[in-house]
């Protein structure tokens, strides 16, 4: 399951990447394969997303979620 | 030589609280040779009376840059020759999110630079129950590891102790990275003569980007790349795994957590305020309209204080300096020119005063995530919303408030379109003009056409911006991949000082290096406007001598309509009717181009000129005169009223589209670092003007 698909509340753990050059980024964050992330809310139009990731939030598009592969 | 110390660490980390407080006032702006990016430098002095040079890196999550300001922070670090590259690296982290933040560290560490780590934000970290071995963690990196507090002041004198201590590069080996690429790694170290993997590594990856090879050197390392099918984000990938693999084991025996403490859940409910579909957008238009009031109402006290001063220095400086020309380039072009500067630093200050707030809270970072959708739809950045409402009072401070958007296309974009929106130097010309050509009726009783007309013109601006930022986000090109994985950080008090120092810098920046171009253009317009070609001056004043030696009589209007037939024969009216051909399709006369080419001094001076050239001996404070001259005056080759309703909308529209200010050229090409944006920017406004009073006139006329 893609990260972006998850609601608001929604835990899921990080297995997986489907794209090579933005796991270098989102690593670098703390998006490590793993790691516990929970949806903390959506923006008023719907995108970006805000999660929380490493002891920390972090907002990413959804675009960007969807690379995340989640259990 | 000093001792040249860097800051090196994530963003939202306190890096730049640690700067200002081992600094304080004693910091510049300069350049890294080559890119648009500052150089904050500062000074301080350590606990032996030495003196330190410090340098404020671009925030940063690792050496692989996301952005041209990441990417200094390598250029820095790997170039030895380079005169930024320092003896020492102070690598600030936040305490409370430790492992994130050590990444840059493991990293950094690898290079093999004399190092010192500061766990910034301890007390905070203290407070989420986070406990933080200092003398563990420093046994396993090798390195000294001082807990702070930037922003309370702890902890300041032992780290300027251990800058001291600190000498050669003691730091344990982070990750032996030579399994990532064994083969390739080897080679390039030959060929550079290095002996550290991790260099030869970042090399690999980063070459391309980096200014101190030899063309042959990159040749090489190119070649190595390829014969040995270099995966660079695989590579990287694998690099950043291990590296949090290593952190780990070192991090889980010298940090506990006290799982029981709650550590978010202030921000929390802020945020689901704050962010709130309804309610989040309420109070940011609040907070837009008080800053936009700040800007558009407060500063106009200092302003006026700043214009009267000035205006008094010119004119004791007439009444006590010798009568000269000399006398006339020093008041009237230096003075004025100054003035036309420091005038700007009330809004500049004000301005930056809301922005600094706004970032240290941590709310910017909302306003990011809010606006996000709407604004990348048309190119820009949720950032961008601030400079283009700031530029309803002034573009200049708003131009220097997209600093703040990190992707260079968005920023530029929003560089491009923000003196779009009408500013209030427009408002004069505006109304003005809306009092000739626009009866003073209203409809339903209640809606006043001229304020109509008004609010249009302000709506116009609006849409213009956002079609043109349309327009660039497709013409544009960029190299930047855009990114939006951006850190919401917990929100904060604002700290004052930081605040303090952020409008101090900002209006000195203005003034050092967008003043140079307004002070220089302010001269030329003052030698067009003030010398004619030949002895033409000379014959005016003759022909009013008779008038003026008869001292019974006022003078006032002899004197008004001298200065009225000088300005006509000056430069500037030579070149006014120079262009009237090409302004005559608009349904301008060559009195309106004289104050077309005056205006680009600031766009209210279009008023003044007007005054002056229909000769009204109140100057610009006598609005309804020059309105009733404006009104009555005819073209001298049709005999038609020259200020027609198609006019009017034409000459306004013009105003509102043309690039008529050359502070804001100035501080565009301050931002930019070159004058190809701002001659990009000057291109297509002026054209976008001239067609769209084209237009206008020849379908209303």
């Amino acid at each position: 399951m893609k990260l972006s698909h998850l609601k608001v509340g929604q835990t899921g753990t990080i297995v997986a990447f489907t794209d090579l050059e933005m796991s270098v980024k989102l690593m670098e964050m703390g998006c490590l394969p793993g790691e516990m992330v929970e949806v903390e809310r959506f923006a008023p139009f719907g995108d970006p997303m805000a999660i929380r990731v490493a002891g920390y939030q972090l907002c990413l598009r959804k675009s960007e979620a969807s690379v995340i592969i989640i259990q | 030589m000093n001792l040249r110390i860097a800051l090196v660490g994530n963003p939202n980390t306190g890096k730049s609280t640690l700067f200002n407080r081992l600094t304080g006032l004693n910091q510049k702006i300069g350049n890294f040779p080559g890119i648009t990016v500052d150089k904050k430098l500062g000074y301080a002095k350590l606990n032996n009376g030495k003196q330190i040079e410090l340098i404020d890196l671009p925030g940063t999550y690792s050496l692989y840059p996301k952005s041209a300001d990441e990417g200094i922070v390598f250029q820095v670090l790997a170039d030895h020759k380079n005169s930024s590259h320092p003896d020492v690296v102070v690598l600030v982290v936040d305490a409370s999110n430790l492992k994130r933040n050590m990444l840059l560290y493991s990293q950094v560490a690898d290079l093999g630079i004399p190092m010192v780590l500061a766990l910034n934000m301890v007390d905070l970290s203290d407070k989420q129950g986070v406990k933080i071995d200092a003398n563990a963690l420093a046994t396993k990196l090798g390195v000294q590891v001082i807990p702070i507090s930037a922003r309370n002041n702890v902890g300041i004198h032992l780290l300027k102790q251990a800058i001291e201590n600190t000498s050669i590069a003691t730091q344990v080996k982070e990750v032996d990275v030579n399994f990532l690429a064994p083969d390739a790694i080897n080679a390039v170290k030959k060929r550079i003569n290095s002996d550290n993997d991790y260099f030869a590594l970042q090399v690999l990856h980063q070459h391309e980007h980096l200014k101190f090879f030899t063309e042959s050197e990159q040749a090489d390392i190119e070649q190595i790349e390829k014969s040995h099918h270099f995966e660079s984000s695989k590579i990287q990938a694998a690099e950043t795994i291990a590296r949090y693999k290593h952190l780990s084991g070192i991090l889980s025996s010298v940090v506990t957590e006290n799982e029981q403490i709650q550590k978010f859940s202030f921000s929390d409910k802020l945020d689901t305020v704050l962010t709130h579909k309804i309610w989040g957008f309420a109070i940011f238009l609040l907070i837009l309209f008080i800053v936009f009031n700040a800007i558009f109402a407060w500063s106009s006290y200092p302003m006026a204080w700043i214009e009267s001063g000035f205006g008094w220095i010119t004119e004791t400086g007439h009444n006590y300096l010798p009568a000269g020309m000399l006398t006339d380039l020093l008041l009237d072009g230096v003075i004025a020119g100054l003035g036309g500067i420091f005038v700007f630093i009330p809004q500049i200050a004000i301005l930056f005063a809301f922005i600094s707030i706004l970032e240290d809270t941590g709310y910017m970072a909302r306003v990011t995530f809010m606006m996000d959708k709407v604004m990348s739809k048309v190119g820009l950045n949720g950032k961008s919303v601030v400079p283009m409402i700031g530029g309803l009072a002034c573009a200049v401070p708003s131009i220097m408030a997209a600093r703040n958007i990190e992707n260079w296309k968005d920023r530029m974009i929003t560089i491009m379109v923000t003196p779009l929106i009408s500013c209030s130097a427009r408002l004069p010309v505006y109304i003005l003009l809306i009092s000739l050509i626009i009866p003073s009726k209203t409809i339903f009783g209640i809606i006043s056409l001229q304020g109509l007309a008004l609010m249009i013109m302000y709506l116009i601006s609006f849409v213009a911006a956002i079609v043109v930022a349309w327009v660039m986000k497709i013409i544009i090109k960029s190299k930047e991949k855009s990114y939006f994985i951006m850190e919401l950080p917990v929100y904060r008090m604002p700290r004052w000082k930081n605040v303090f120092y952020t409008m101090f810098e900002k209006s000195k920046t203005f003034v050092f290096e967008a003043g140079k171009v307004i002070i220089a253009i302010s001269i030329i317009l003052w030698v067009m406007a003030s010398f004619a070609p030949g002895n033409r001056f000379e014959k005016i004043d003759a022909k009013y001598v008779s008038t003026l030696s008869d001292t019974t009589k006022n003078l006032t209007h002899t004197k008004t309509l001298i200065a009225s037939e000088k300005l006509e024969n000056s430069y500037v009216g030579i070149l006014g009717h120079a262009i009237e051909p090409a302004i005559r399709p608009l349904g301008y006369d060559w009195k309106i181009g004289i104050g077309l080419i005056t205006s680009f001094a600031a766009r209210e001076a279009f008023v003044g000129t007007m005054a002056t050239i229909y000769s009204v001996d109140g100057g610009e404070g006598d609005q309804a005169t020059i309105s009733q001259r404006m009104k009555a005056s005819v073209n001298s080759k049709t005999g038609l009223p020259v200020y027609t309703f198609a006019t009017g909308i034409s000459l306004m529209l013009f105003y509102a589209f043309a690039m008529q200010c050359m502070s804001t050229v100035a501080v565009v090409y301050r931002e930019t670092k070159g004058w190809k944006w701002p001659v990009i920017q000057l291109t297509y406004m002026t054209a976008m003007a001239y067609i769209a009073a084209l237009i206008a006139y020849q379908l209303l006329k």
